[in-house]
């Protein structure tokens, strides 16, 4: 078990005031609504949403490439935009994992050592956030539905928060969660894994993809963007219409009625 | 069918072509999901008490490490005790001499059969092959490596060597190639056939070949795990035995064994302990009135000490080889051993066989992984696979000319001026707040442009399209509003 896992209960996580919020790159460019949502989220829970608009990439896709010069190079332009004790709330658990985990491994024996150090021990995914540190009860404003969750591997192995997206879909009143089947295995992103090895990658999203549309969900949600990109890429391309993946925080939001 | 028309057909070369052919065969895939559903299920089954399992892991982890830690000593030690006991050593550092040295072995008996227990290290150095050719017919004893064997074929998983392989086709295997067999689908009928092939074969063998789980320095001795009790025939009836294994394989005193024993069961099959457990310490005393007379032990290198020589890659090492990384890897899972092209497939094949056979026969293997990190969950001695991926990913990108401590074979196999150049260009812009302010801007500009094709990524997506508007913009935008 990681430390600061899911499981640690929220006793000691103290609730704050403002919070900086690390967008990463793949919701900046690709999917800045659930960005949008997650922060709108956080704002009508009472929280200062704090975004530096210096951010860029935590250097992950650079780092698992094994280019851990240039991921380094990118990661130091994020260290100094987060100067005040607030906690660094990540909407994506493989990126969340990468600051957390690998951002101390990349600086060791840097002169930033301390700092990113002081950073991870800051940084918590947004699901674990609103539910162990905020104990975020939504209140569910939407019709009856089912949904299928999918965690990304990082958040899971490194992060431990599956768990924590089950038990906030959980807390919607109007919700089934379904258990889809192989629901632990990875969807075959992994960055430039599914560029390098495409093949390979898309047997992985097509068995994801197929397990999702028969669980008997009529949406699924995940709190990755990676994850997300990919296997409603890959529904897009078999010309699935109807069924299809959101963010856990635009799920939330629209459950409790912040959405337009 | 020789192993040597195999290693043709499967080259860990051509790695992607290889995983695209198995990814067309919906029969391995099929066979290969039930499979490994049933041995994830089985190792769960014998590990329902989380807390022991991260115990008895962290212990096995302590007891690799520190194995490892001494390893120089270690190996003296083994030495001198097995030849106190009567056992005599011998140390090869490439496939070619542990063959060599097997091979005079045999040769010096006039021997023409061997019969062989189940030995990873032995299809590391193609041994069946290398004796083939000289006039020594060794015989796998293993039923899966036996029906392997048969096919002309490579094992495809370290534990369960013909796990691809359906009842129909064993049954038509054993017809074909096994004199007056019947076609029969009935399991208990073909292992039946299959040991009575085998039984003759001891008694006539002239020597006896095996692998070793655990060499123990302290007693010298060597424990054999196994199920089919063919392990111990093979190290019992013929007068030679002759064991193969690599130098990882020592551990410190017979204590360290219970546990690692008890985490390689549970965690291969979820067996809580194996039918045969052998500890083979001399050969026949005076007196006694079986067992062979004289008794071998071939240490085995083969790259291993490349691996060691780096503190973070030695973990490589810790390896027990339980198969339970490939049993959960959604890679192996899809496209089986043989795709690897490699002795040792899967997540350890992903990380061992670099050391083995070089970077350059191997570099598509550190990147034929999404780092899910299923691997280094269950591995029983706490492997960092997914770390020791990106440390082999690191090291094929190196510029081959790049100076550094410990270089590794093959260093820059996979470096490409096109992509070295991509990082340089995406640190420019990710790693620079105002270029990457015009990059954002650019890209939802220019979205209409997206090209259609993107690599890899279209071949199973619609294209990656940038959104209107990025998420920077998103909050400029509504912070403006506020003010
Ligand atoms: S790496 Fe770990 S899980 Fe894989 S075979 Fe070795 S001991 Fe087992």
């Amino acid at each position: 078990m990681q430390p600061n896992s899911a499981a640690t209960p929220a006793a000691g996580r103290v609730r704050p005031t403002d919070v900086y919020f690390f967008g990463t790159c793949l919701l900046d460019l690709f999917l800045p609504e659930a960005g949008m949502d997650a922060i709108t989220l956080l704002e009508n829970l009472g929280l200062r949403v704090h975004f530096p608009q210096a951010q860029s990439c935590c250097g992950q896709p650079a780092y698992t490439s094994g280019h851990p010069n240039e991921a380094r190079a990118v990661a130091r332009a994020q260290l100094g935009l987060f100067p005040n004790d607030w906690p660094i709330v990540v909407p994506s658990g493989s990126c969340g994992g990468m600051m957390k985990h690998h951002w101390p491994r990349l600086f060791a024996g840097e002169p930033e050592q301390a700092l990113a150090e002081a950073l991870a021990a800051r940084v918590v995914e947004l699901s674990d956030f609103l539910l162990n540190v905020l104990d975020f009860h939504p209140q569910d404003r939407g019709l009856p539905t089912r949904v299928a969750v999918h965690t990304s591997c990082g958040a899971r192995r490194e992060m431990n928060v599956h768990v924590t997206s089950w038990a906030l879909v959980d807390r919607l009143g109007n919700v089934e969660r379904v258990v889809h089947d192989h629901e632990s295995e990875c969807c075959g992103f992994g960055g430039t894994f599914s560029v390098k090895h495409a093949d390979i990658a898309g047997a992985m999203v097509t068995d994801k993809a197929a397990s999702l549309q028969h669980s008997g969900a009529l949406e699924f949600v995940t709190a990755d963007a990676g994850c997300l990109l990919n296997i409603n890429g890959k529904l897009a391309k078999d010309g699935e219409r109807v069924f299809a993946g959101k963010h856990l925080a635009t799920f939330l939001l629209e459950r409790t009625g912040g959405k337009a | 069918m020789s192993e040597q028309q195999t290693i043709t057909l499967y080259p860990s070369r051509q790695f992607k072509d290889n995983a695209r052919a198995a990814l067309k065969d919906g029969e391995l895939r099929q066979s290969l999901r039930t499979a490994m559903d049933y041995l994830m299920a089985k190792r769960l089954s014998a590990f329902s008490d989380g807390d022991e399992l991260e115990t008895l892991r962290t212990l096995g982890e302590t007891i690799r490490q520190r194995c490892l830690a001494k390893l120089p000593e270690l190996l003296e030690k083994l030495e001198a005790q097995l030849t106190a006991n009567g056992v005599q050593v011998h140390w090869a550092e490439t496939t070619e001499q542990a063959n060599e040295i097997i091979h005079g072995l045999i040769a010096r008996r006039g021997g023409t059969l061997a019969v062989k227990g189940k030995s990873m290290v032995s299809e590391e150095t193609e041994l069946n092959h290398y004796l083939e050719a000289r006039g020594v017919t060794a015989v796998e004893s293993d039923m899966g490596e036996y029906i392997v064997q048969l096919a002309g074929e490579k094992p495809t998983h370290i534990i369960m060597p013909a796990i691809h392989k359906t009842k129909a086709h064993i049954a038509q295997l054993f017809h074909d190639k096994l004199p007056d067999t019947p076609y029969t689908e009935d399991v208990d009928s073909l292992i039946r056939i299959g040991r009575n092939a085998l039984r003759d074969l001891y008694l006539k063998a002239d020597v006896g070949l095996s692998g070793v789980n655990f060499a123990v320095a302290e007693t010298g001795t060597l424990c054999l795990v196994e199920n089919e009790g063919n392990g111990r025939m093979c190290t019992t009836v013929p007068d030679m035995h002759i064991a193969i294994t690599g130098i990882e394989k020592v551990v410190e005193k017979l204590t360290d064994v219970v546990p690692l024993y008890s985490l390689l069961t549970r965690s291969a099959i979820g067996q809580p302990i194996t039918t045969y457990f052998n500890m083979i310490s001399s050969p026949r005393k005076p007196g006694e009135k079986d067992g062979p007379r004289e008794v071998h032990l071939v240490l085995l290198d083969n790259g291993r000490s490349q691996a060691y020589a780096d503190e973070q890659l030695r973990k490589t090492l810790q390896c027990i080889r339980c198969g339970a990384c490939m049993n959960h890897c959604p890679v192996y899972t899809r496209i089986g051993g043989h795709a690897y092209g490699t002795t040792y497939p899967g997540p350890i094949g992903e990380i061992i066989s670099p050391h083995m056979l070089g970077l350059e026969n191997t570099k598509d293997l550190p990147t034929a992984s999404s780092l899910c990190g299923a691997c280094g969950e269950v591995c029983p001695v706490k492997i960092p696979i997914p770390e020791m991926l990106m440390r082999l990913r690191e090291e094929e990108q190196r510029p081959a000319g790049e100076v550094v401590a410990h270089p590794l074979r093959g260093q820059g196999a996979a470096h490409t001026g096109k992509e070295a150049l991509a990082w340089r260009t995406w640190r420019g812009l990710f790693g620079q707040p105002g270029a990457y302010k015009l990059f954002g801007w650019a890209a939802t500009r220019l979205r209409g442009l997206t090209p259609p094709g993107q690599l890899g990524w279209t071949q199973n997506h619609v294209p990656l399209k940038p959104a209107a508007k990025t998420l920077h913009q998103l909050v400029r935008e509504r912070d403006a509003a506020r003010r």
